[in-house]
């Protein structure tokens, strides 16, 4: 039986169709990218599959369930979304914060059992924000607050996480910090799904791309057998070499004009 | 956080004290004269405690669900449609007991709560459309109101008091008529308070957290129409205690609705008493009426958080 499973998915807000008729297959324990133009449709997947938006038609199955059967309650034990733009409020602290990461496991007044209360430190800890624990949220830097948005997807402790575009706003050193975060999490069970717009980046830390344009599936596979510069191409009108990346061995992109 | 709590809860029952000894008659003759003591001051600072609690708690949740410090029952035109409910039911069935006022404000807010998500559309959330749609439906429904008010000229001095939010006159079958429905509206709404931490991180996430946004976001809003309108159908329109409270309470005890609610209902009654001693004591025998003081203070807050807001 496949992990999560995508049949005859159709999206659209009011009139517009964003997604028509996708077919799609990701793998457990893996870590795939979906790439694309702007606009073709990502975000609007990653919600879909999240059970934020409900598809027009078709189903997406998580272990043989069909998700947008079950209540929010249940799903949200089995899969975490860090959305593209989130919203930190004002006034709770960094640990408030990652305390709501238990919500899905404890009672309608939230109170944290000391268990919950371990794993909220841990997260913290595990992303290195235990010493800013008690500021507040708002008042962060941009990766020091992925970073804690990181650790709220972390106390969730879902098998299934989804990350749209969790590098923007980073710098560079902070991209490759989080990157390898993924990656940690991925070694120690996660199914990830992320979003990103640095292609080589999605071909040196994921294991599988799923290639998307205007809502159709254009490619899916490792980045070695299908990242060609016929797909750069076709899919974002630039055209490129591809080059073996000498430290990783993973295809690299150079745009040409 | 619970020591503030503590301190604006002792505040506001000092306030609270105060407003039973200060008043027009002076102490020494309320004192021979138990009657005016009990009758009339201790009501009414009852009444103001429950119904500045009741703008509070309202302001709290809308401002949760909205995720906009400018929003309030009264700035969307809540208010002014349950005022506009009460005046009718007021002027045009005057034989009807006063209990009546209560649903029929509730009616009224309700419905200009649907007017208003259906005219923004899909910019529900927007928090510039949303405030000047409110304001724009607040002026509309005051026009009825005067519309009202001016083709039954006979009624119109009860009715302006009423309107411009008074406690004068407020005794203790208001106190009744105020006492179950918040023995049961403020529970409620502090049960609401974990969901709308959540909803505070975004629709999205809020999902992702296994919240039910939509049942969350509907329930919290009647809720805060259900509590505003009930203070409406008592003291009247009073304004900006509902945009004030809590936006001090957060100040006060940060964003988690489990402080933050109770904290501006505590806020919101110290305030509505304030107002309503001062409406009182300012210019005796003269009573103005509560809702002005409460707007002259309101009006430049309101427009401080505009200019400081950065969210538009
Ligand atoms: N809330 C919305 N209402 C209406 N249309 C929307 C909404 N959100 C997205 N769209 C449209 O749906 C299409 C796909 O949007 P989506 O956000 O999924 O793209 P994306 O691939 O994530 O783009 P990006 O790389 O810029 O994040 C776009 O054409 C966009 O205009
Ligand atoms: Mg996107």
């Amino acid at each position: 039986m496949s992990y999560l499973s995508i049949e005859g998915l159709r999206l659209s807000y009011g009139k517009q169709i964003v997604i028509d008729n996708l077919d799609l297959e990701i793998r457990a324990g893996k870590i795939t990218a979906l790439i694309g133009p702007n606009g073709c449709g990502k975000s609007t997947l990653l919600k879909t599959i999240a059970r934020v938006l409900t598809p027009e038609r078709g189903t997406v199955r998580l272990r043989g369930e069909d998700i947008h059967l079950q209540n929010s309650r249940t799903v949200s034990q089995h899969l975490a979304l860090l959305p593209q733009s989130p919203i930190t409020p004002e006034g709770i602290s960094i640990r408030d914060l990652v305390s709501y990461g238990r919500a899905p496991w404890c009672g309608r007044w939230g109170r944290l059992s000391g268990e919950d209360e371990q794993i909220v430190s841990d997260a913290l800890e595990h992303v290195g924000l235990t010493e800013l624990a008690d500021q507040p949220a708002s008042a962060l830097s941009g990766g020091q607050r992925q970073r804690a948005w990181i650790a709220m997807i972390l106390a969730q402790q879902t098998e299934l996480v989804l990350l749209d575009e969790p590098t923007t706003w980073l710098d560079i050193c902070h991209q490759i910090e989080l990157l390898q975060m993924m990656r940690q999490l991925n070694q120690a069970g996660k199914t990830i799904v992320v979003v990103l717009h640095d292609l080589n980046q999605a071909c040196r830390y994921c294991d599988e791309l799923v290639v998307l344009k205007h809502g159709q599936l254009q490619r899916q596979g490792s980045p070695a057998d299908i990242f060609t510069s016929e797909l750069v191409s076709s899919v974002f009108d630039v055209t490129a070499e591809i080059h073996r990346d000498p430290i990783a061995g993973s295809p690299t992109l150079v745009a040409l004009n | 956080m619970a020591l503030r709590m503590g301190i604006i809860a002792g505040a506001l029952l000092l306030l609270a004290i105060a407003g039973v000894m200060l008043g027009t008659l002076d102490l020494k003759q309320a004192m021979t004269s138990t009657w005016v003591l009990q009758e009339l001051r201790l009501s009414r600072v009852l009444i103001a405690i429950l119904a500045g609690a009741a703008l509070g708690i309202a302001g709290a949740l809308t401002q949760g669900v909205i995720r906009n410090p400018l929003a309030s029952p009264d700035l969307i035109g809540v208010t002014a449609g349950s005022g506009l409910a009460a005046t009718t039911t007021l002027l045009l069935f005057p034989q009807l007991a006063y209990g009546w006022l209560i649903p029929a404000a509730i009616i009224g807010g309700l419905l200009a709560l649907l007017l208003l998500l259906w005219l923004t559309g899909d910019h529900a959330l927007s928090p510039s459309r949303l405030v000047l749609v409110g304001i724009a439906l607040s002026f509309w429904f005051g026009a009825l109101v005067d519309w009202l008010l001016s083709s039954q000229p006979q009624q119109i001095n009860a009715a302006l008091v009423w309107l411009t939010g008074s406690l004068w006159g407020r005794g203790w079958s208001h106190v009744w008529l105020l006492l179950p429905c918040f023995l049961v509206l403020i529970p409620f709404a502090l049960t609401l308070s974990r969901k709308l931490d959540l909803l505070a991180l975004g629709d999205d996430t809020a999902h992702c957290l296994g919240t039910e946004v939509r049942q969350v976001r509907l329930l919290a809003l009647s809720t805060a129409v259900a509590l505003a309108a009930i203070s409406v159908a008592v003291c009247g329109a009073i304004s900006f205690i509902g945009l004030v409270a809590p936006h001090l309470a957060r100040l006060l005890v940060g964003g988690r609705h489990l402080l933050l609610v109770p904290t501006a209902a505590l806020l919101g009654a110290a305030l509505l008493l304030c107002a309503d001693i001062a409406a009182r004591t300012l210019a005796p025998p003269i009573e103005l009426p509560a809702g002005v003081l409460t707007s002259v203070i309101g009006a430049p807050y309101f427009m401080f958080l505009m200019l400081r807001y950065r969210g538009w």
